[in-house]
């Protein structure tokens, strides 16, 4: 009876930890790790690990409906942009600049912008499913820009003065509150995000991106799964895009770019598709090269980029991440 | 007794091309009909019809007294209308555990769930060892699909369409490209359904449709050209001209 009950609670336990790690529990660790490493050895670049932060949501974001779902998109910056907007016009319009609560703000409007662009960009599929993404980020830079009352048109939107978080940690000038707040940020929604893709509305977005019809032929809505990870999406991204208003206190065009939609798939190709990881990894790589290069050399930096893009489709088609991923796992099989 | 599953003038073609031509069928529970009919006779076009994949130009679907025509293909699954694919279609990436727990957790309304794990649910893990045991599954059910052999992908197929728990299935070819000693296995899986259950089975290997079916329905050029007993079939001069075209009136041209 004793022996029995302990063998099943170890076997609970087991169970636990292996929840924990699918979890996510190793990769909040990883993102806890890395940013003390960042904080304590670029103490004077916080600003740019703060901005890979708010980025990493944007392509985190695009990770679930791209890597998960199979949408091809280069309109995802109007999510990000969204909740910049939604978040930087309740600061300086309405007077709402405590932090979470301008947070939230991002997440609904960067959810309601991946409602609108989800209803519009799924109707379509293949090229003409690309070419309305490329469509609804050009409306939205258009409607930004247009609406200039709102949101300071190509000036950009200032006048955004966050409270202290919790009312008690001031954003300060050299951006330690920002990174540490982006960090905490970043952390509980990778982790919300790994249970939300291996929970079974997680698979059956899987399965849309493998085999709409045989998704159907089990009596599931691919639209309705395909427009309710969008909603998600759209809150993930709109959170970056809060943090980015947030930390750097201004929001401006460039945030619903077609430039940065762009950049952004680059980035998750580079990381690799599907896991959550890559879409960081290729985020941080993207990023870090971005501003060694640029200041080695601003001319040729892009090349740069370009080639490390063609060198790992070339041969690493899943990305960093994913290949590396793949070689670990066939080298330990070639053991067992 | 009224049907549970009917079909009415349903009528379908791409451009010039009647593929389903003024098609009627009706089935009770407990049927169990193989359509069968030379290449090209419209088969799958009727499936795909019926299941919800394809709109008729004409016609009616019923299922249960309930016009399903205008339904769609989801709608119609979770009514109980279920098919499995001639070519079989599952997802590369994932285990047949995975398919089967995915399929359950559907059936029971519960596959939006956004937090948890199938694993976690004992009833699903049950019912899902229960289905990949009865199909000799249970050793594979880790692997990933893309690393199984066909006659287990078809398998899987008919695994899922149990798993949905069907009051009318509609199989496609569920042993094509099966190896013979895998076929005893799909046979049995086959024996072992629901016997309130209405199956409509499409194959063209004739000792399974025997042995299985105890009604045929033939179908060539788009049209049901008989429906009767298994016995009577191969007698049928219009059967026997579909199959063999000239061939069967060879005596008399010559």
């Amino acid at each position: 009876m004793t022996v029995a009950s302990t063998d099943h609670s170890s076997a609970a336990n087991l169970s636990i930890a292996r929840r924990l790690a699918d979890g996510g529990l190793i990769g909040a660790l990883a993102i806890v790790v890395i940013g003390a490493i960042g904080y304590y050895l670029f103490p004077n670049n916080l600003a740019l690990l703060t901005r890979m932060t708010a980025i990493a949501l944007l392509v985190l974001s695009l990770d679930l409906v791209t890597g998960y779902c199979g949408v091809a998109t280069l309109g995802h910056a109007a999510l990000f942009g969204a909740g910049a907007y939604g978040a930087g016009i309740a600061a300086a319009h309405f007077g709402i600049s405590e932090p979470l609560t301008m947070t939230l703000v991002g997440a609904l409007t960067g959810s309601a912008a991946g409602l609108v662009s989800g209803v519009v960009i799924l109707r379509a599929h293949g090229l003409a499913q690309l070419v309305l993404s490329i469509a609804v980020i050009h409306l939205f830079h258009e409607a930004a820009n247009k609406a200039s009352a709102w949101t300071g048109g190509s000036d950009g939107l200032s006048g955004i003065m966050p409270e202290a978080v919790f009312g008690l940690f001031e954003f300060d000038l050299w951006g330690q509150t920002a990174y540490i707040y982006g960090l905490v940020l970043l952390t509980v929604v990778f982790v919300a995000l790994r249970i939300l893709v291996r929970s079974p509305f997680g698979m059956l977005a899987r399965g849309v991106r493998e085999d709409r019809i045989r998704i159907t032929a089990m009596g599931a809505s691919v639209n309705s799964v395909l427009l309710r990870m969008y909603v998600i999406s759209g809150a993930v991204a709109g959170i970056g895009g809060a943090l980015s208003a947030i930390s750097t206190q201004v929001v401006g065009l460039d945030s619903l770019s077609f430039t940065l939609s762009a950049e952004a798939l680059v980035m998750l190709v580079l990381g690799g598709t599907g896991s959550l990881y890559g879409a960081m990894i290729g985020t941080m790589v993207f990023m870090w090269f971005e501003d060694t290069l640029s200041a080695i050399n601003p001319f040729h930096w892009l090349t740069i980029i370009g080639a490390l893009l063609v060198a790992v489709v070339l041969f690493a088609p899943k990305g960093l991440y994913g290949s590396t991923a793949g070689f670990v796992s066939r080298l330990r099989r070639g053991r067992g | 007794m009224s049907a549970l599953f009917e079909v009415r003038n349903l009528r379908k073609s791409f451009g010039g091309l009647v593929v389903t031509n003024d098609v009627s069928l009706a089935m009770a529970p407990g049927d169990r009909v193989a359509l069968i009919g030379p290449n090209g006779a419209g088969k799958t076009t009727f499936v795909n019809l019926v299941a919800g994949n394809l709109r008729p130009d004409s016609g009616h679907v019923f299922l249960g007294g309930e016009d399903v025509t205008r339904l769609k293909a989801a709608k119609r699954v979770r009514r109980g209308l279920i098919r499995s694919f001639q070519v079989t279609r599952l997802f590369q990436d994932m285990t047949p555990e995975e398919h089967v727990a995915l399929a359950i957790l559907q059936r029971e309304r519960q596959a939006g769930k956004m937090f948890g794990h199938y694993s976690g649910k004992p009833e699903v893990m049950d019912e899902v060892r229960k289905i990949l045991d009865r199909l000799g599954l249970i050793e594979l059910s880790h692997l990933k699909v893309r690393e199984i052999a066909y006659g287990q992908q078809r398998l899987l197929e008919i695994a899922l369409a149990m798993a949905l728990r069907p009051r009318m299935l509609l199989l496609d070819e569920p042993a094509a490209g099966v190896p013979q000693s895998e076929t005893t296995r799909i046979e049995q899986a086959l024996n072992s359904l629901p016997p309130d259950l209405a199956v409509l089975m499409i194959d063209h290997d004739m000792d399974l449709v025997f042995r299985f079916a105890r009604r045929v329905v033939v179908l060539a050029a788009g049209t049901v050209i008989f429906d009767g007993s298994p016995k009577d079939v191969t007698q049928d001069q219009r059967v026997r001209e579909a199959y063999l075209g000239n061939y069967a009136n060879a005596g008399s041209t010559a």
